[in-house]
């Protein structure tokens, strides 16, 4: 029974910063911006957030301190395509690169040192109940957060004005610009958040899953989470079954590995990714549903002609 | 009626002038509209009428001039200054979100929070009462073109605006939906409410707008009272010249001449959840003859095109037959080998590579057909030869053009189009199909497009022309069939059709169907 708990933690820790990366994303996304950069932007959450946490010995300033770097290293991505209006794509990819490197260059002086971790939650009473206990109410804050990040992000799409507002200008930003809709005033405030988020997922990473600053310690979550939203049809809800789902084969894959079953390791490395793709391609099956829920005007550059 | 009487103008236009690098595309624009009446503002394509109302309405900042606003100077910033002002506008193009609802789309453009059942509820009370009912409910991308303006009426008019201006309204309507319109209008002027009526269609301006002003290359060069002038007096205006009327020879002895475009029942799937599928379709388009294919925009016209042209390929070979062999199966080249030629609705990016020069853009789609002429040994291109033959074209069709061999982005959109249509007739082919040879282009180059057509079909070649452009189907065929989702009518010949017959088989009416309704009616 133990065993079983400690699986189903380890998998909501696994999940837990693909899901805030991929969230933030969505929105992002949702807005008609593609951000290739979330790598970049989490990989600075994550020095950031050792960083802060290590220097001011306070696991909470390091949270904050990734939090703000992944929302200010999304701002250079801001200005260059919606104020410079330049290539998304380049853009992003060069986020990226911009962000490994100079990640590595920060974190010099934290390799090999110490960090502090986010305590788990600890009610008393409630967390010592028997199995249910510390799945609710004992994991890190960080899990938390990403749960009510989800259901928020779901009622601000599909319940709110502004929401209403945000999938509009996703859908054609020509015409929300005529509406009298401030297109890049929403898109600056969408990559700014889908920053913040991914900073948040980056410092999970160092602040929560492995407390302790490695060089390229993302190893290419940022790129999952870019991949889900596009399978999960960028519908909130379904990021949360993928990022789950690559988080539950990629902990049994780990066990099974452990465990020598005589299958190659590499085979077994991939299928995380594999189940991920055919669940989500599975439920997007409904061709209209994804048309719907496709933003139209993803990825192309908007210049208000004045 | 006149403002000049009673002196109350709504709206003060005062040298007005905007400027795009070196075209200036609005000059010292006057302009006045009254409460309560339909004021037209009439034009070419590329006049400025565009730019004018984008700068009304705040989507665009005039470079000089003044607005006045019953009587305040006022700055137009946004259009969402113009919006609280009172003004509201019904595009053109580009202001619906196909992936919302049609009350998702209205509440978007609406500032009070009210929730989107509230909404919904308001819209679909309001569109019953002007007679335009909608679905407040219903996808945007499953509605018709005029299902869609009902939507953009409706969201205006739940503004409450003085003012509301119309951009080409009845482009995309049937005759029967533009007269639902008008009834609209002429309530909304009785209400006391001021309607800016943007149109280049003469005979609708005549028959509902009080007052005109004529804009011509950005200047206004006129205000008249329509109904006081004639269809031919307001052209002149808006071109500044007589337009040379198109001729149509009879056709003689196509009943026996031998079929060279055949159509047999074709169908196609949708490609996609918001595209039309096409039903057994069947036509024969025969040497000498001009057929028309009539319709309301996105009702199939685009994927038939597509599917003719071998832009998509068929399973069945025989659906498609150029001069009687089965061409189904064949890719574009292969279709233009056996004597076909294609004239795409879109110019730039479909039709013509925007950044390449004529010359290039010539080789482009003749390179397979006309290999020996314009490719030599070894695969190398003759340039001489090329541009020769593109200067050839460009006189043959009178293009107009800043340098010897533009790029194709750097002609207007009239130019262009002759550029294109003169590409295909250089090649004298024996079958032609053409989406929308007109399209934005000014009534000069139209007039000259037309007439090169009928004569391509008279030398004995057979045309097919799909238009939304019923004057334009009217002046040119020989005979006129209905695409209406995704099926085609029996061809009527020209004799028989009258634009009430067309507009009934526009909006669904069954073939047999529509006289009765005439009958009655």
């Amino acid at each position: 029974m133990d065993i079983t708990v400690n699986i189903l933690l380890t998998i909501a820790t696994a999940a837990t910063p693909l899901l805030i990366a991929a969230i933030g994303e969505l929105v992002v996304e949702r807005s008609g911006v593609l951000n290739l950069g979330v790598e970049g932007m989490m990989i600075m959450g994550a020095v950031g957030g050792f960083g802060a946490g290590y220097l001011t010995g306070s696991p909470w300033i390091g949270l904050l301190a990734a939090i703000a770097m992944g929302a200010v290293f999304s701002l250079l991505f801001a200005v260059m395509t919606l104020s410079l209006a330049t290539n998304q794509v380049a853009t992003g990819l060069s986020l990226t690169l911009l962000g490994l490197g100079l990640s590595g260059m920060m974190g010099t002086n934290f390799v090999g040192q110490p960090g502090e971790r986010l305590p788990n939650l600890d009610i008393p009473g409630l967390t010592a109940i028997p199995v249910v206990g510390r799945l609710l109410f004992g994991q890190d804050p960080i899990f938390y957060i990403s749960i009510a990040l989800t259901a928020a992000v779901m009622w601000f799409l599909f319940k709110t004005r502004t929401g209403l507002t945000l999938r509009s200008i996703g859908d054609s930003h020509a015409s929300a610009h005529a509406l009298g809709i401030h297109v890049i005033r929403y898109r600056y405030l969408s990559v700014i958040f889908g920053g913040a988020c991914a900073g948040l997922a980056g410092g999970h990473l160092s602040l929560v899953y492995t407390p302790q600053w490695v060089e390229n310690m993302t190893a290419g979550r940022g790129w999952i989470a870019l991949a889900l939203v596009v399978f999960a049809s960028w519908r909130p809800w379904r990021v949360l079954a993928g990022a789950y789902i690559f988080g539950a084969v990629w902990i049994g894959q780990l066990h099974a590995q452990a465990f020598g079953i005589p299958v190659p390791s590499q085979l077994l490395s991939s299928l995380p990714y594999l189940a991920t793709v055919v669940v989500l391609v599975l439920i997007s099956r409904n061709k209209r549903l994804t048309m719907m829920n496709t933003p139209a005007s993803l990825g192309q550059p908007f210049v208000p002609d004045r | 009626m006149s403002a000049d009487q009673d002196g109350a103008n709504l709206l003060e236009v005062r040298g007005l002038t905007k400027i795009f690098g070196t075209l200036t595309a609005c000059d010292h624009v006057d302009l006045n509209i009254a409460k309560g009446e339909i004021h037209a503002l009439l034009g070419e394509n590329g006049a400025g009428k565009s730019t004018l109302v984008k700068m009304l309405f705040g989507s665009l900042e005039p470079n000089s001039g003044e607005i006045f606003w019953n009587g305040q100077a006022v700055r137009i910033t946004s259009p969402g200054t113009a919006k609280k002002l009172g003004i509201g506008m019904v595009f053109q193009h580009f202001s619906l979100f196909e992936a919302l609802t049609a009350a998702e789309n209205i509440a978007l453009s609406l500032d009070d929070g009210s929730p989107i059942s509230t909404i919904a509820a308001k819209a679909r009370a309001l569109s019953y009462s002007y007679g335009l009912p909608l679905d407040p409910l219903s996808l945007v991308g499953d509605l018709s073109v005029g299902e869609r303006q009902r939507i953009e009426i409706i969201r205006c008019l739940l503004q409450t605006p003085q003012l509301i201006i119309l951009d080409e309204p009845t482009s995309v309507l049937t005759p029967q939906e533009a007269d639902k319109l008008f009834e609209t209008l002429e309530r909304l002027r009785s209400e006391g409410k001021s309607i800016l009526y943007i149109s280049h269609r003469l005979e609708e301006v005549k028959r509902i707008c009080d007052r005109a002003t004529v804009l011509r290359h950005g200047k206004v060069v006129g205000h008249c009272n329509p109904r006081q002038e004639t269809a031919s007096s307001l052209a002149r205006m808006m071109v500044g010249n007589e337009v040379q009327a198109v001729v149509r020879a009879p056709a003689e002895g196509i009943e026996t001449a031998p079929v060279l475009l055949q159509i047999r029942e074709l169908t196609r799937k949708p490609a996609t959840p918001f595209s039309i599928p096409l039903r057994n379709i069947n036509l024969e388009v025969r040497a000498g003859e001009v057929i028309g294919i009539a319709g309301v925009a996105g009702n199939g016209q685009g994927e038939f095109f597509e599917s003719v042209s071998g832009e998509v390929l068929q399973q069945d070979a025989g659906s498609v037959r150029i001069r009687g062999k089965g061409a189904g199966g064949l890719t574009i080249t292969g279709r233009r080998l056996m004597g076909a030629a294609f004239v795409p609705e879109e110019r730039l990016g479909h039709g013509a590579a925007p950044r390449m020069k004529l010359s290039e853009n010539l080789l482009l789609s003749r390179h397979a057909t006309d290999g020996k002429m314009f490719v030599g040994a070894g695969g190398m291109v003759k340039g001489d030869a090329i541009y020769t033959a593109a200067q050839r074209i460009i006189k043959a069709m009178d293009v107009r053009k800043s340098a010897p061999d533009p790029e194709a982005a750097a002609l207007s959109g009239g130019n262009l189009q002759k550029f294109i249509v003169g590409r295909e007739l250089d090649r004298r082919p024996s079958v032609m199909v053409v989406n929308q040879p007109t399209w934005g282009v000014d009534a000069g180059a139209a007039a000259h497009i037309r007439q090169a057509l009928i004569e391509l079909a008279r030398s004995g070649s057979a045309v097919l022309v799909i238009s939304q452009d019923l004057d334009e189907l009217f002046e040119i065929s020989d005979a006129i069939t209905v695409m209406h989702n995704g099926e085609l009518s029996k061809p009527l010949p020209i004799a028989e059709a009258t634009f009430e017959k067309i507009g009934l088989l526009m909006g669904g009416a069954e073939p047999g169907h529509a006289e009765h309704t005439l009958e009655t009616a």
